[in-house]
């Protein structure tokens, strides 16, 4: 179930050939991405998202640990009474 | 009986984590039509828009699991059901926060009073509304049971004033005023292929945000009952099932 799941959430970010953008008169950010400065930009929200990630996960260990301790605490009560 | 083992599971973790990546370094890498006024810009749609569409998942969710409430009176439910209408509110301050930018820098202002903008709004202070309701109440029962049919009411209230008004009016957002879908930004398929991932990464991420707030609150409601001699469930004895 979890690899079909997977598998076809992950097909949909199988990248094709991206199209060369046609020539208009449009200004858009392409000195960014000529001299690529671009990737500084991609390296901060990447080590943000990182940030939130390990926070989120150690939050959710302490939480796993928090529940053991808990779930010992209350068989032990139900286990005298 | 287990039934929140889908919470304790990894694997939609990592494919949440991955999608997401995907989104951050795709979203800004990729190929975008270059379209007057939006410039780059058109970015945002992989950013601000899954916020929404990650908010109406989340509350859609939150009302299934209050409809399971109503029907097995597990206080878990209830808790879940909150959880994932407070998740689903944080997308929605997100995404009404990052629509004022875009406004300002495409439309001229950060509020239009463009019909869909004042529909989030109003729809957003329905969800507070909801969370004054549900936090008004000491008895937790009582609290649960009446927070969760004004879920499904808030929920139903919620789609047609953000999704149907709009467009039987002139909206600035793209696919209102008539014609549905936003085929008028991404004709071109590749603005797709990382848009949907960004979507199903934000429901997957908020759906792991949501597990976190409630297992914290079942761990603290177990404390407060296992203190007083009391189980959370009357059903159940056993607790080992749970965790």
């Amino acid at each position: 179930m979890k690899k079909i799941i997977s598998f076809l959430l992950l097909q949909i970010i199988t990248v094709t050939a991206f199209a060369q953008r046609p020539d208009t008169n449009v200004e858009m950010a392409d000195l960014m991405r000529s001299n690529g400065k671009i990737y500084v930009v991609i390296a901060v929200l990447l080590t943000i998202f990182a940030g939130l990630l390990l926070f989120l996960i150690s939050q959710e260990l302490r939480l796993k640990r928090m529940e053991k301790k808990l779930n010992n605490h209350i068989s032990n009560q139900n286990n005298n009474q | 009986m287990n039934t929140n083992n889908w919470m304790r599971k990894w694997w939609w973790k990592v494919l949440a984590i991955m999608l997401m990546l995907f989104t951050i370094v795709i979203g800004m890498m990729a190929t975008v039509p270059a379209l007057p006024i939006l410039h780059e810009t058109i970015r945002n749609l992989y950013y601000h828009v899954p916020m929404w569409f990650g908010m109406t998942l989340m509350l859609l969710f939150g009302m299934i699991f209050s409809i399971k409430f109503l029907r097995n009176s597990r206080m878990e439910d209830d808790i879940i059901a909150a959880s994932f209408t407070k998740v689903g509110l944080l997308f929605g301050c997100c995404g009404i926060t990052t629509g004022m930018i875009w406004a300002q820098s495409t439309w001229g202002v950060f509020w239009n009073n463009d019909p869909k903008e004042n529909a989030a709004a109003v729809g957003l202070l329905l969800y507070f509304a909801y969370f004054v309701l549900r936090n008004s109440m000491d008895d937790m029962d009582k609290r649960a049971r009446v927070s969760a049919v004004a879920n499904i009411i808030f929920y139903f209230t919620f789609i047609p004033i953000i999704f149907i008004v709009p467009r039987l009016t002139d909206s600035l957002h793209p696919g209102n005023g008539g014609n549905p879908g936003f085929n008028a930004y991404d004709l071109d398929s590749n603005m797709r292929m990382v848009f949907y991932p960004a979507v199903i990464g934000w429901t997957l991420f908020g759906t792991w945000i949501t597990t976190v707030i409630s297992r914290t609150e079942i761990v603290n409601r177990e404390l407060h009952f296992s203190m007083n001699n009391i189980s959370m469930n009357n059903s159940s004895k056993q607790l080992d099932s749970k965790f």
